[in-house]
């Protein structure tokens, strides 16, 4: 599954780098905490999370992920868009809740999850 | 050290919106310089770490990064409570971070373990009531 296809599973808005968006996803984890997401997820990993503050982009740089969702409507400033497109990181913004947005993609076979 | 490049940074008191700026730039000089990546994910992933505990713990602090052709060197100092007991702070799940940072994401007991997995040498020394060092060492 591409970063375009599963931004169609969750009808989410693309914010950045839309130039992006055939990468295909291999890895995907779901969560809230940062410290989590450096400890248990791999390089190019596809982030879904309800977390929305200028770290959610530092953990992203530190850990090369591919793209990060933010779910249940959170919308990031433009600030962190700005260093989100520094690093060529897709940016998804979807009004779908976690549980929902994860269980749609696993169903359609998206990845492997880390956690 | 001999050869060794140096890099100075500060790490400023309760700015959590900044935290990650060290660890960013260091990251980006390490890219220039040719550091495998894998080697610069774990590098990354120690400081950022390390950074973001000397914001949320102690008042902020001193990064030094010694680079030779061996090995890359962080020194992470503050001058901040010290930890009470290091056997527990290095348990997975342990915090002593407040409510408020762990709304922001992080206070999850995982950043001391981290720093350990990802590096190949750690070392903490800390003073209650003084401060604390954690030198860490990644073999290039």
């Amino acid at each position: 599954m591409t970063i375009k296809e599963a931004a169609a599973i969750l009808d989410a808005e693309v914010l950045t780098c839309e130039d992006r968006l055939d990468q295909e996803i291999r890895t995907l984890c779901g969560s809230d905490m940062m410290s989590e997401v450096l400890a248990f997820t791999q390089e190019g990993t596809f982030l879904l999370t309800g977390l929305c503050n200028p770290q959610v982009m530092r953990t992203a740089e530190m850990m090369d992920l591919m793209c990060v969702v933010f779910v249940r409507g959170k919308k990031p400033t433009e600030e962190m868009l700005e260093m989100a497109r520094e690093e060529g990181l897709v940016i998804l913004a979807t009004r779908t809740g976690m549980y929902n947005a994860c269980g749609k993609l696993f169903v359609a076979g998206a990845g492997s999850g880390c956690i | 050290m001999e050869d060794a490049l140096i890099l100075e940074y500060k790490v400023h008191d309760g700015e959590f919106q900044r935290a990650g700026e060290v660890s960013s730039d260091l990251k980006k000089k390490l890219k220039a310089m040719g550091v495998p990546m894998d080697t610069i994910r774990k590098i990354s992933i120690a400081m950022y770490e390390g950074e973001v505990n000397m914001v949320i713990h102690a008042n902020g602090g001193d990064i030094t990064v010694e680079i030779t052709p061996e090995m890359i060197k962080m020194i992470l100092a503050d001058v901040g409570p010290g930890i009470e007991d290091i056997d527990k702070a290095m348990q997975a799940g342990y915090s002593t971070a407040r409510d408020e940072i762990r709304n922001l994401g992080f206070g999850a007991g995982m950043g001391l373990p981290n720093m350990k997995k990802n590096t190949d040498r750690m070392n903490i020394e800390t003073v209650v009531g003084q401060g604390t060092t954690i030198t860490m060492e990644v073999d290039l």
